[in-house]
């Protein structure tokens, strides 16, 4: 762990891997719960987390030095579970680059345990980790000028669910009408991070059956 | 539509509404937006009695006009410019009282980029996870001012008599940025450390609402990988492929790739918000803690 002074309020903490990073965000936001820490944002992200608004950044670096982190268990939260259709215009691409038929594609993603490893690129854009590394899929030589809402995409190491229509370039598995961001509800943002999610294949699509 | 309500005559290069912005959801993508100039607000909402999350105009560079359909009081601050009523001169910086269907104009900056036009009661459009302000990056709360909109007014919950007048600091010429170095000082060479704070830049016009933008040497990485995304801060002077620093402002992602070479004092970031394009910049480290 390496602990790196952003300004006058901040710490960038830089973890080994994914797994730690989300690990050490776990545990953060018990610390925080049970009134540990003061911090106003608690930012994790690829392989760091960034805490924001701290009085006192120089002791709080201290004791993250000393802090003992449990792994991640599976047993803390609920799944969400999102419904899904795999029909995205991407599915032959993926299943090239898997080396697996189409109708595999659908099976694998929707029998893996994902976790929203961070959210950011747009409110409610969660990074989800799960899939092993073989599966990872590189993002779209040229991106698409518009993604539609509800699209199920791959990139890299991750799925993401577009919560509204914008420009990008991960690969389109399939589509979802789970609604992901509406500022009207509460919670705002379907997904969160830390938060286990699994996808769900509706019945009748190619992939299916095949479970 | 209630009479506490004006309508937009002039919109303005972008005129946004804006409060103290969405803290504590950057964890989900949402930056935390908000006024650029958080101290031009607060005077602005002190002057017309409100309270000082109270939601007010942010102009940009070409000021705006409006009509409001009830009598109001309302203030000017941030960039000096002339201001009017009815096309009669009124004064900037004090509370003036506008009559129901006068025509308030905010004139273009004389210098400085952003004023902030506070109406007594505050603006009242709805708000969005706490917050009115306009977000140009991810598009939460109220889209930019357009001319013809009629945009809502709070009641004003004080009487409005009392005369005020404030001090008014100039934008400076020069804009002098304290900056500490880190997170990712090390991702760049030793030259471009000092070249960051020893050599000059100019803002570009390329600036907004998201980022300060500047023309300048070039600032070479000593790490060529690519950077995992990481958290990002307000006043992270990130350096994107070009090479040349961006300190992001209210507006910024909440995530970014690009390695954050040093970040730059709150305190200073309001003179950012009001340095017109074309103006010197200097970085000067800010001393350690």
């Amino acid at each position: 762990m390496r602990v790196l002074p952003v300004g006058a309020r901040a710490l960038l903490v830089e973890l080994a891997d994914g797994d730690a990073a989300q690990a050490l965000h776990a545990e953060l936001l018990r610390r925080r719960a049970a009134g540990l820490i003061r911090v106003r944002e608690i930012v994790p992200a690829a392989r760091t987390v960034l805490l924001d608004g701290l009085d006192d950044p120089r002791r709080v670096g201290a004791e993250l030095a000393n802090l003992e982190i449990p792994p991640l268990s599976a047993r803390e939260e609920d799944v969400r579970e999102i419904p899904v259709r795999y029909d995205g215009p991407d599915l032959a691409d993926v299943a090239a680059h898997w080396g697996v038929p189409v109708a595999e594609v659908a099976r694998i993603h929707s029998g893996t345990e994902f976790r929203v490893a961070f959210c950011g690129f747009a409110p409610g854009f969660g990074y989800l980790t799960g899939l092993p590394g073989r599966y990872e899929v590189p993002r779209r030589a040229t991106p698409r000028t518009s993604v539609p809402a509800g699209s199920v995409a791959l990139a890299g190491p991750y799925t993401g669910v577009y919560p509204r229509s914008s420009p990008g370039g991960w690969q389109l598995i399939g589509t979802t009408d789970a609604v992901l961001w509406d500022h009207a509800r509460v919670p705002a943002s379907l997904l969160a991070p830390g938060l286990r999610v699994r996808f769900v294949p509706l019945a009748g699509v190619p992939g299916a059956e095949a479970r | 539509m209630t009479d506490r309500a004006f309508a937009v005559v002039r919109s303005g290069a972008l005129t946004t509404v804006q409060d103290q912005g969405r803290p504590g959801y950057a964890h989900l993508g949402v930056p935390r937006s908000g006024a650029l100039d958080p101290a031009a607000a607060r005077l602005a909402n002190r002057l017309v009695d409100n309270s000082a999350e109270a939601a007010v105009l942010e102009t940009t560079l070409a000021g705006c006009a409006v009509r409001p359909r009830c009598a109001v009081t309302v203030a000017v601050v941030g960039a000096p410019c002339p201001v009017t009523v009815d096309g009669r001169p009124v004064a900037w910086g004090v509370p003036v009282r506008v009559p129901a269907g006068a025509l308030l104009d905010v004139g273009a900056a004389v210098s400085g980029v952003r004023c902030y036009v506070a109406f007594g009661g505050g603006v009242a459009v709805d708000p969005v996870l706490a917050s009115r302000s306009t977000d140009l990056l991810s598009g939460l709360g109220p889209p930019p001012l357009a001319d013809g909109a009629v945009i809502p007014l709070g009641h004003a919950t004080a009487p409005h008599a009392r005369v005020d007048t404030v001090p008014h600091m100039a934008p400076p010429r020069e804009l002098i940025l304290g900056v500490t170095y880190g997170p990712r000082a090390d991702w760049f060479t030793e030259a471009a450390l000092r070249t960051l704070t020893t050599r000059a830049y100019r803002v570009s016009s390329a600036s907004n609402r998201i980022g300060l933008r500047t023309e300048g040497p070039s600032l070479e990485r000593a790490c060529p990988d690519e950077l995992p995304s990481e958290g990002m801060v307000l006043g992270a002077v990130q350096v994107p492929p070009d090479g040349r620093p961006v300190v992001f402002l209210a507006d910024h992602p909440t995530t970014g790739g690009y390695p954050v070479i040093a970040v730059v004092r709150e305190a200073d970031l309001a003179g950012a918000a009001q340095a017109v394009p074309g103006t010197p910049v200097r970085f000067v480290p800010a001393g350690h803690r």
